[in-house]
């Protein structure tokens, strides 16, 4: 989803295209999986509610072990959509199918996983699974949620320019302050320089997921900058004023940029959790699994 | 003596451009000041931020103009100098200055080695703007999460359970397979909670009855026949056959402890056993064991066979002899006692009069209540026998004589001694002496009635020992202190001992259910004891299935057969499985509203 090639992308849209609708994953096939999926956590949860187990509903009675099993079955296949997407195919199974699916089934497993645990938890390998469990499929819905809204803000956002536009404009804005600073005094220039010096990209994934940089260079040095110059008739003559207008213009730049990071980055984040924590839930019901029964 | 200062700087593709200029001056200046001889466009380095001059003797020396530092061969300095035919490099900010020498000039080399900002930076474009720069890699991720999980949860419990494989107790501390259990133990087996290996003995093998019996060695007996239950139970359903799957598929056999009795199911008492398991059996017992004598039993409130309680038939002597008669046939009890419970608890009768005579001294109300003669055991399930001692006594006291103050009581329980008593009674004293036979009074000749009342005093003195034999036959009789309440056995013999049948108030008539009176507080007695109907002893005084079935509806709740406060009652809240003397487990709402056992016999405390 988030890494297919350009190339295929560009054959996707035209083929959308010549159907003359567009038809999101999520409403694949008249929302068939949503309906099977609803059928799905419905007949579990009647199930659950007429058949009495014997001594009272636990992964261990023969209710829990079916709905054990179905579960267990459903995540290895759920898993499946990494491999899957790498390769595209049309038709019943096609890639949006199977997306659909992943979707909708997934959502199923919240009912699926949580009958099974009959509602017992503890400071154990089981409760573990489980959490790890929702855990992937609460990633899973805000993944979705950023797909649905993110895009359109992030176009705003961009304004037709691209991540390269950005960049370049960036870097003009750099050289010019580079220039500009020249003539500047010894403290002036420190400023100026540690705008140039600070990383547009960096800070950690808080800064990135939040938009926040409280210790950005830029806003200092204009700051520090336009304090001087503020006061001043603007003469067209005084290098620090062709500097501070360059320093806002920059800041203007950063903060379109930032928020293009923002978006992206949560855009991306949830597959940070998703997938890393499929595989450590895929290790926990292993040892779940195993556990019940080597102390069968 | 010159300088010649090359500015290397290079094309897009990396080719250089070398423009050298020649200055022949002693001294050449370095800053961002487009008016210094090696200008430096760069922000790190002053307007005028040090000097060159030539010394004589191939020596070079550079210093700061305003205190700023350089480098020199990468140390920090503000001066230096430098020996042109040996070289040095010099470092301004991003700039890199080479100096050498080539015996008659000083050659310095500029060179920009920095970018003029991070952004203008060349980079890897793609990825730039994705997470892939500030977040681990989610492959790696995946591994790391996927071996810690591993390790701890799978990798570090099979340690535990291989280290401690055969021993009998393990060290105390956190062991590694504690984080497989599905749930905290009982109480009961609190105590094994650090210890899984002490019912799971083996590994990939199911708990078996030998891991109880380490411990339950004498109590916990079979319910019946193993092959009996076998043939007894019932086709298993749907989910039974699917259960049975798995079982079978994971070799788990039927049939064991713990079948019933469920492990892990939470902190608290052991949950009672699901009215299910009974009835998979006993709902339809006779359609399967056609021998069998009981009667089917599938629902408390539905069906459920009447009460038998166990009666006493008769007593032989010191022997009580009892039978199981149903409640259908009217059972009677003989214990051996007479009382007319209607007639004691009357508050308009004579009883009742003197209960309000005795009412402050006794602590009695207008008339005597139940509690008034039955106290209940310590754990509050039962009642104690009644005793003559604490509960009769007060009223029906057994005082024949008074000397001084002291009153003389027949001996309860004894009757050798209650006929030595009044023998002794009849040889110690005599008839009352008229008051005309006083020595005071004056005799008169003539007076014949006198001398009539001295003889018949006479007479009467000389027989008074033989009056005992009619007040111990008066006693022992009908209207006696004796006979009223108790049997007063035929004398086998003249002269053999008077003997009195022997009384049994049995704490339990029901001895495969449980009843607890504690539990039913809210209820009078007479409720469900009809004793204010009752003037024989003879009366059973129990009540009958119906009686109960006014509250007690079965596990199925009441939607068979309303009632109005329906108890919902599955067969383990009287009956336990493995039949003795201590309560059933309880059931499950007991257990939700926090009702406390009574405090179990520790022998079967020790037996759990």
């Amino acid at each position: 989803m988030a890494t297919q090639a350009p190339d295929t992308k560009r054959r996707q849209t035209e083929r959308i295209r010549s159907d003359g609708t567009h038809e999101s994953f999520m409403q694949h096939n008249n929302y068939q999986w949503l309906k099977i999926g609803c059928t799905i956590a419905l007949i579990c949860v009647i199930g659950y509610a007429l058949i009495d187990v014997e001594p009272r509903p636990n992964g261990g009675s023969w209710y829990g072990y079916l709905l054990g099993t179905i579960g267990v079955l459903l995540i290895l296949w759920l898993t499946m959509l990494g491999v899957r997407k790498r390769k595209m195919s049309r038709g019943h199974w096609s890639l949006k199918a199977w997306t659909s699916a992943h979707v909708y089934l997934g959502l199923t497993l919240i009912v699926i996983g949580t009958l099974h645990t009959g509602f017992q938890f503890g400071w154990n390998v089981h409760t573990l699974a489980y959490v790890l469990m929702m855990f992937v499929i609460i990633s899973g819905i805000f993944g979705i949620s950023a797909y649905a809204t993110l895009p359109r803000a992030m176009s705003a956002n961009r304004d037709e320019m691209t991540e390269q536009q950005m960049l370049a404009a960036l870097r003009s804005i750099d050289r010019q302050l580079h220039d500009s600073a020249q003539p500047l005094s010894h403290q002036s220039a420190e400023l100026v320089r540690s705008s140039l010096e600070q990383d547009p990209f960096g800070g950690g994934i808080i800064r990135r997921i939040s938009g926040q940089y409280p210790k950005c260079q830029t806003r200092a040095a204009w700051q520090a900058i336009h304090e001087q110059t503020g006061s001043q008739i603007d003469t067209g003559n005084n290098p620090l004023e062709k500097v501070d207008a360059l320093l806002s213009r920059k800041m203007a730049i950063l903060s379109r940029v930032r928020k293009h990071l923002r978006y992206k980055a949560l855009l991306e984040f949830w597959l940070y959790v998703h997938v890393p924590a499929t595989f450590a839930l895929i290790a926990a019901l292993l040892a779940h699994v195993i556990s019940i029964f080597f102390y069968w | 003596m010159a300088f010649i200062v090359r500015q290397v700087s290079r094309t897009s593709d990396g080719r250089e451009i070398i423009r050298p200029a020649t200055f022949e001056t002693a001294t050449i200046r370095v800053g961002r000041d487009a008016a210094c001889e090696i200008h430096l466009p760069d922000l790190a380095v002053d307007l005028h931020h040090a000097e060159i001059k030539n010394s004589e003797n191939r020596r070079v020396s550079v210093d700061s103009t305003d205190g700023l530092e350089f480098q020199v061969d990468g140390r920090s300095v503000k001066s230096a100098q430098i020996d042109a035919a040996k070289g040095a490099e010099l470092r301004f900010g991003s700039h890199r200055l080479t100096v050498s020498g080539d015996g008659q000039n000083v050659l310095i080399t500029v060179e920009r080695v920095e970018a003029v900002s991070e952004a203008s930076e060349e980079r890897e474009e793609i990825g730039l703007f994705t997470l892939a720069s500030v977040m681990p890699g989610r492959r790696g991720m995946a591994w790391t999460m996927i071996a810690s999980v591993l390790a701890l949860f799978l990798v570090w419990p099979i340690y535990t359970y291989a280290t401690s494989y055969g021993v009998k107790d393990r060290a105390p501390g956190y062991h590694g397979d504690k984080a497989w259990t599905s749930g905290p133990l009982s109480d009961a087996h609190k105590s094994l909670t650090n210890n899984c290996q002490a019912c799971h003995t083996a590994k990939f093998v199911s708990v078996s009855d030998s891991s109880c019996l380490t411990c339950h060695k004498d109590t916990a007996h079979d319910h019946a026949d193993p092959a009996r239950i076998a043939m007894a139970k019932e086709a298993p359903g749907f989910g039974g056959k699917v259960k049975g799957v798995f079982k079978a598929a994971f070799n788990k056999p039927e049939g064991r402890c713990v079948d019933c009795h469920t492990e892990h199911e939470g902190a608290g008492p052991m949950v009672a056993t699901a009215q299910a398991f009974c009835t998979d059996c006993h709902a339809s017992l006779n359609s399967r064991l056609t021998d069998t004598k009981l009667p089917n039993a599938s629902d408390f409130g539905t069906e459920h066979p009447q009460f038998e309680p166990l009666v006493t038939v008769g007593i032989q002597g010191d022997e009580r002899l009892v039978k199981r008669i149903s409640f259908d046939q009217n059972p009677s009890e003989n214990n051996g006692l007479k009382f007319t419970h209607a007639q004691h608890m009357s508050g308009t009768n004579a009883v009742g009069r003197m209960a309000q005579t005795m009412a402050a001294e006794q602590g009695w109300g207008n008339k005597l209540e139940c509690k008034d003669c039955h106290g209940t055991t310590a754990d509050g399930t039962r009642f104690k026998p009644v005793s003559m001692e604490a509960s009769c006594q007060m009223c029906h006291d057994l005082a024949f004589d008074k000397i001084g103050g002291t009153i003389r009581t027949l001996r309860h329980a004894e009757p050798g001694m209650v006929v030595a008593d009044l023998r002794a009674y009849f040889r110690s004293t005599g008839p009352v002496r008229p008051i005309s036979l006083d020595g005071i009074s004056r005799r008169r000749p003539g007076n014949y009635a006198m001398a009539e009342t001295a003889q018949d005093y006479v007479i009467g003195a000389r027989a008074w020992p033989g009056q005992a034999d009619e007040a111990i036959r008066a006693v022992f009789s009908k209207g006696g202190a004796c006979f009223d309440c108790h049997v007063v056995l035929p004398i086998p013999s003249k002269g053999a001992p008077v003997t009195i049948q022997k009384v049994f108030q049995p704490e339990r008539y029901m001895n495969h259910g449980w009843f607890d009176h504690k539990s039913h507080t809210n209820e009078t007695c007479v409720s469900c004891h009809a004793a204010d109907k009752s003037n024989a002893a003879t009366d059973l005084l129990l009540p009958k299935l119906d009686s109960c079935r006014t509250c007690h509806v079965g596990g199925a709740g009441d939607s068979l057969k309303p009632v109005k406060t329906p108890v919902v009652s599955s067969c383990a809240m009287c009956h336990e499985y493995h039949i003795g003397d201590q309560a059933p487990w309880r059931s499950k709402s007991d257990i939700k509203k926090g009702k406390a056992l009574p405090p179990p016999d520790p022998k079967i405390a020790l037996a759990r």
